[in-house]
C-alpha cells in the first residue's frame, strides 16, 4: 500500500494552509500573481495555446477542454465579453471549492484576470452559493485588497489591461450550477436553463461571449501559465493532465479535501488517504461525483483516477465527490436520500425530470416495502432512461445515474425486495 | 428606512434583485418577504408583483412565510445521513419542541431541511443564521441553541 506521501500531490493547493489567505503580501510572497505579469508579456492566443497544450480539462463536472472554450470566447462576436466563476457547489458531497476560495482566494482571481486578458473581459463575477458566507468574505477581501494592490481595476500594472470582479451570492437553488441557470440567476430571474445552442461562450450573460469556469479550473490557469502547457500535460496520466482535488466524505476515518495526480486509484483514495471505514466496518458502496454520479462496489475501486479508464467502465467522478457508505446502510435508503434531493432541486421546467424523479421514488417506496413487481423494475429502467435521453439540462439527464448503476451493480438488492409470489 | 438603503446598495436594475431580496430579509426578524413588501419592493422596482414571486418562490433561502428570528437549516443528504443526520434533526426537534417545518411559538426558531451545505468532511452539520456547524453530536447541539437562545 502506498504512503500518503506518495498518493498527493500538491499543486493547486501548495499554499493552501502554508500562507494567511487574507494576506495578499504573503500570496505574492509565494510566487503569487507572477503569472499575471508573464500572462500580460504574452499575446492572448499564445496564452490560450499553453492552456490547449496543457490538455486541462474544466474540473466542474463536464469535463470540456477549458482551452477550448477560451478559444470560443477569444472568437466570437461582441462586447463586453464576461468571465463568470461558477462557485455554486451544490453537489451533495462536494467541498473542494470552497476549500479553495477559503485557503487561497488570491490564486482564483490571478486565474479569472489571465483567461480575461486572454478572452478579452472586461468583468468578472464570482457566483458563490448562497449557504458559502466565509467564502464569500473571503473574496470580497481579497478582491478589495487585489484592487487596492492594483491587480485589479483599470490599466492593471501598467499593462492598459482593465478587468474588475465582483462577488455575487447564490439564493439557494442546486440548478444554479448549471451554467445557463447560474446565468439566469446573475440576471436576477429563477435559475431555470435556457435552450443550447447557443452555448454561453457566444450568447452567455446578458446575451455577451462569456466564459464560465469553475473555481478549480481557474485556479489552475497560473499555474500553467508560470510551468507552461507541456508541463502540466506531463503530470497525471496520458489521458488526464494534472491533478484533481478530491472531496473525501462519508464513512471515512479521515474525511476532507485531498488533492491527488490522475493516474491513483480509486482504492489509493478510499483507503490510502481515507484509511477506510471507521469502527470496523466494511464498504457497502461508494458514490463518486455527488448525488448525480454513479454507486459503484468496493471490487471497482482498482480503477484509476482517468478520464478515459473511468470511462470504459460507463463512469465519471464529476467535480470530484468521492462518498463512502458501509455496511451499516440499506441501499435504498441511500437510493431514497438522492431521489429525494432531486424532486427537490427539479426545477420543473421540463417534464421528464419533473414527473420522472416522483415516479422513481414512487417506485423505490415499493421496494422499500417490499411490494414491488418485476414490472416495478423494468418501469424504473424505462423511466431513467427517457430521462437520461429526454431532459432538458444535465440535472435530470444525471439524476437517474445512481439507479441506474445499482441496478448494474447490486441487481439482487432490488430483487431480494420483490414481493413474495401467492 | 432599510429598504431603501439596500435598493440603494445594490441599484435598481432587475438584475439586482435577487441581492436585494436576501439583503432585505436578513434585517427582517420574521426572516420573510411579505406581501406587503413585494407591492413596495414592485413599485421602487417597477417590477410587477408575479416577477417577484417567481423569484421569491424558486430559491429556497427566501420565504414568502415568516420564519422564526434563526432559521437551522438541518443537512439531510447522504454524507450527513450515513453520520447520522436522522440523529440530529431528533435532537433538534426535542430540544427546541417542534417538527420539522415549524417555527417555535417564541419565534426565535425555524427548523428546516436542507440540501448538503458543503460542510460533508464534518458532517452531520446543519446552519443557523448563516453560521455552518458541523460533527455535531447531542452536546454540542444543546450547546449551539443555548447560545442562539441567549441571544
Ligand atoms: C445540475 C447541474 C449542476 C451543476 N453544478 C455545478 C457547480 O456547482 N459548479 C460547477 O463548477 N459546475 C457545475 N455544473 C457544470 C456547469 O454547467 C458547467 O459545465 C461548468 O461550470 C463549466 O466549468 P468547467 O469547464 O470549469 O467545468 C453543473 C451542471 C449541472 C447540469
Ligand atoms: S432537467 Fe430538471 S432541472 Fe433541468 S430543465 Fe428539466 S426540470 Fe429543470
Ligand atoms: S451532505 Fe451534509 S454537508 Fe454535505
Amino acid at each position: 500500500m502506498k504512503t500518503k506521501n506518495e498518493i498527493i500531490k500538491t499543486l493547486v493547493t501548495k499554499r493552501c494552509g502554508v500562507i494567511k489567505p487574507d494576506s495578499i503580501e504573503e500570496f505574492i510572497g509565494a510566487g503569487g500573481y507572477q503569472a499575471v505579469v508573464k500572462a500580460f508579456s504574452m499575446q492572448p492566443e499564445q496564452i490560450i495555446g499553453e492552456v490547449k497544450a496543457s490538455n486541462l480539462k474544466g474540473r466542474g463536472g463536464a469535463g470540456f477542454p477549458t482551452g477550448i472554450k477560451m478559444d470560443a470566447v477569444l472568437k466570437a462576436e461582441g462586447s463586453p465579453k464576461y468571465i463568470i466563476c461558477n462557485a455554486d457547489e451544490g453537489e451533495p458531497g462536494n467541498f473542494k471549492d470552497k476549500y479553495l476560495m477559503e485557503n487561497d482566494p488570491h490564486q482564483l482571481l490571478e486565474g479569472m484576470i489571465i483567461c480575461a486578458y486572454a478572452v478579452g473581459a472586461s468583468h468578472g463575477y464570482i457566483y458563490i452559493r448562497g449557504e458559502y458566507g466565509d467564502s464569500m468574505t473571503a473574496l470580497e477581501k481579497a478582491i478589495a485588497d487585489a484592487k487596492a494592490n492594483g491587480w485589479l481595476g483599470a490599466n492593471i500594472k501598467g499593462s492598459g489591461f482593465s478587468f474588475d470582479v465582483m462577488v455575487h451570492s447564490g439564493a439557494g437553488s442546486y440548478v444554479c450550477g448549471e451554467e445557463f441557470a447560474l446565468i439566469e440567476s446573475l440576471e436576477g430571474k429563477p435559475g431555470r436553463p435556457r435552450n443550447k445552442p447557443p452555448y454561453p461562450t457566444t450568447a452567455g450573460f446578458r446575451d455577451k461571449p462569456t466564459m464560465i469556469s469553475n473555481v478549480e479550473t481557474f485556479s489552475n490557469i497560473g499555474i500553467i501559465v508560470n510551468g507552461g502547457g507541456e508541463a502540466f500535460k506531463a503530470i497525471g496520466t496520458e489521458t488526464s493532465a494534472g491533478t484533481r482535488l478530491i472531496s473525501l466524505s462519508g464513512n471515512v476515518k479521515n474525511p476532507g479535501v485531498y488533492e491527488v495526480p490522475f493516474g491513483v486509484t480509486l482504492a489509493d483514495i478510499v483507503y490510502g488517504l481515507g484509511e477506510g471505514a471507521p469502527d470496523g466496518q466494511k464498504i457497502k458502496m461508494v458514490q463518486l461525483g455527488g448525488a448525480s454520479g454513479p454507486i459503484i462496489p468496493p471490487e471497482l475501486l482498482d480503477i484509476r483516477l482517468d478520464y478515459k479508464d473511468l470511462a470504459d467502465e460507463g463512469i465519471s467522478i464529476g467535480s470530484g465527490a468521492v462518498i463512502v457508505i458501509d455496511e451499516r446502510f440499506g441501499m435504498m435508503e441511500i437510493l431514497e436520500r438522492i431521489m429525494k434531493f432531486f424532486c427537490r432541486e427539479s426545477c420543473g421546467k421540463c417534464t421528464p425530470c419533473r414527473e420522472g424523479n416522483r415516479q422513481i421514488l414512487n417506485i423505490l417506496n415499493k421496494f422499500i416495502a417490499c411490494k414491488a413487481s418485476e414490472e416495478d423494475i423494468k418501469n424504473l429502467t424505462s423511466i431513467c432512461n427517457v430521462m437520461c435521453l429526454t431532459s432538458f439540462c444535465g440535472l435530470g439527464q444525471a439524476a437517474p445515474t445512481a439507479v441506474l448503476t445499482t441496478l448494474k451493480y447490486f441487481g439482487g438488492e432490488y430483487t431480494g425486495r420483490l414481493a413474495a409470489k401467492s | 428606512m432599510q429598504l431603501l438603503q439596500i435598493i440603494e446598495k445594490h441599484g435598481r436594475q432587475p438584475e439586482d434583485l435577487i441581492s436585494i431580496l436576501l439583503d432585505y430579509q436578513a434585517c427582517k426578524t420574521d426572516n420573510y418577504i411579505s406581501e406587503d413588501d413585494v407591492k413596495m419592493l414592485a413599485r421602487q422596482l417597477n417590477l410587477t408583483e408575479s416577477r417577484i414571486y417567481s423569484v421569491l418562490t424558486f430559491y429556497t433561502l427566501l420565504s414568502t412565510k415568516p420564519r422564526g428570528k434563526y432559521v437551522v437549516q438541518v443537512c439531510n443528504d447522504v454524507p450527513c445521513y450515513v453520520k447520522g443526520s436522522v440523529n440530529v434533526l431528533k435532537i433538534l426537534e426535542k430540544t427546541l419542541g417542534i417538527q420539522e417545518g415549524e417555527t417555535t411559538a417564541d419565534g426565535v426558531f425555524t427548523l428546516e431541511f436542507t440540501s448538503c451545505l458543503g460542510c460533508c468532511d464534518k458532517a452531520p452539520a446543519m446552519r443557523i443564521g448563516g453560521q455552518l456547524y458541523g460533527n455535531l453530536d447531542e452536546g454540542k447541539i444543546g450547546e449551539i441553541i443555548a447560545k442562539y437562545r441567549g441571544q
